[in-house]
């Protein structure tokens, strides 16, 4: 598996938007960017190439961003409930406010939730592999992604509907 | 991945619940369709789940499609060319190592009156054998300050040296940081790090403050039992030595170079 510069280069985009998504302010998520591609090339001589590319950058930026929302945590420094992204035209009123709905829940979501969720749904990483990026049991994905959801879903009695569904 | 029916490894959530999520991610095993199916045909309620789960991973991909097409600033596009550009040197370096090597094996012998380079660079590799011949053998000293005060050694060592050590993790290879000493040299003190194998082989690294010689590339130097690589490098000289032959000691004295770009 090359890792030339080109094929990390390649990866910037993808890594931008899961960044921004992890983060929202764009200059705090490019910085965090810069700082999973500064350690990827300082670690690159490192790297066996058994692995993959792509998912190992992002389990660098997830590292670092777990270290940074540490830091922010034991700061305190206030996390803005309104996410900064405005939804994309939806085509009407009622899926504008559902889809501003998800986006300020997914801002609130504990940041493992959302970082597993993301993970999935903008870069279609597989369970596995996302297990890998978070360094956890693929059983904990599946706990975080399912909690991750019923969240999004705002749903208060999704413990009914899990001993429901057998 | 977990059979139909049975609950994740590492038992995470219900089996129906997986299944669920794995049909919302368009990843369901082809066996558990029939399953899935017969769940969903009793239940408007978990239909309408699935439909809200489908819509909200839409809506999050289309709010943040946008950033996809945004031009990558400038400054991270600078940052992987520069990092390629210091890969690619530290890349020619490690080549001219592997061809010192393949080129140093037939004339690396350092024998009697047979000397290749000018005095200063074989001081180096005669002053380790020394250093290493009478140590080595120690048994009650074998080392000066123990690896117990590691962080201590090195300190001091680089004070003394007026060069940054690090004593390499060769745990990797099957041995372990004995300790160190400091040791008289020509142009000022050099130092001496002691490892062990479990099988009691002794393994040394001389360390001496640079003399402006400039770099070498690796050479190879042989003694009667004693082998050893040395070089040098921008602030330090460095020998790696031990009863052993040339293939055993070559792994571990990239490892020690390794260790030397990393600061680790």
């Amino acid at each position: 598996m090359g890792a030339s510069p080109e094929a990390i280069a390649a990866c910037l985009p993808a890594l931008r938007r899961y960044a921004r998504a992890l983060v929202r302010d764009p200059a705090a998520a490019d910085d965090l960017v810069q700082d999973c591609v500064e350690r990827a090339l300082s670690r690159w001589r490192l790297w066996q190439p058994t692995g993959e590319l792509r998912a190992w950058l992002f389990s660098i930026m997830h590292n670092l961003h777990v270290s940074a929302a540490r830091t922010v945590a034991r700061e305190g420094r206030p996390v803005p409930l309104e996410p900064a992204v405005e939804p994309a035209s939806a085509p009407d009123q009622l899926d504008r406010i559902e889809a501003g709905q998800t986006l300020a829940r997914l801002a609130r979501l504990p940041e493992e939730q959302r970082s597993a969720l993301l993970l999935v749904v903008l870069e279609d990483f597989s369970y596995a592999e996302v297990a890998r990026i978070q360094g956890i049991p693929i059983g904990t994905v599946m706990s975080r992604l399912s909690r991750a959801r019923a969240a999004l879903r705002d749903e208060m009695a999704e413990t009914a509907i899990l001993r429901r569904v057998k | 991945m977990s059979r139909p029916g049975r609950s994740s490894p590492d038992d995470g959530i219900p089996a129906a619940e997986e299944r669920l999520l794995r049909h919302v991610d368009g990843r369901l095993h082809p066996d558990e369709q029939a399953a899935l199916a017969a769940m969903l045909a009793g239940d408007p309620e978990l239909r309408r789940r699935v439909a809200a789960d489908r819509a909200a991973d839409t809506a999050i991909r289309v709010a943040f499609a946008p950033v996809l097409e945004e031009p990558v600033p400038e400054r991270l596009r600078r940052v992987v060319r520069d990092g390629a550009a210091r890969r690619r040197e530290l890349a020619r370096m490690a080549a001219a190592v592997l061809l010192a090597l393949l080129v140093g094996s037939g004339g690396g012998w350092l024998a009697g009156s047979s000397r290749q380079d000018g005095a200063p660079a074989e001081t180096l590799a005669e002053a380790a054998m020394a250093a290493h011949r009478t140590y080595a053998v120690e048994v009650r000293h074998p080392v000066e300050v123990a690896a117990t005060e590691e962080a201590h050694l090195v300190q001091w060592l680089s004070r003394r040296l007026g060069a940054r050590l690090v004593a390499p993790d060769l745990s990797r290879f099957g041995y372990a940081l004995m300790g160190g000493r400091l040791l008289p040299a020509s142009d000022g003190p050099a130092a001496q790090l002691m490892y062990e194998a479990r099988d009691g082989r002794r393994l040394t690294l001389y360390l001496e403050a640079e003399r402006g010689d400039g770099e070498t590339a690796f050479r190879f130097v042989e003694s009667g039992k004693l082998s050893g690589f040395w070089w040098r490098e921008e602030g330090l000289g460095y020998a790696l030595l031990a009863e052993t032959d040339r293939e055993h000691l070559l792994p571990i004295a990239r490892g020690v170079w390794e260790a030397v770009q990393r600061g680790s």
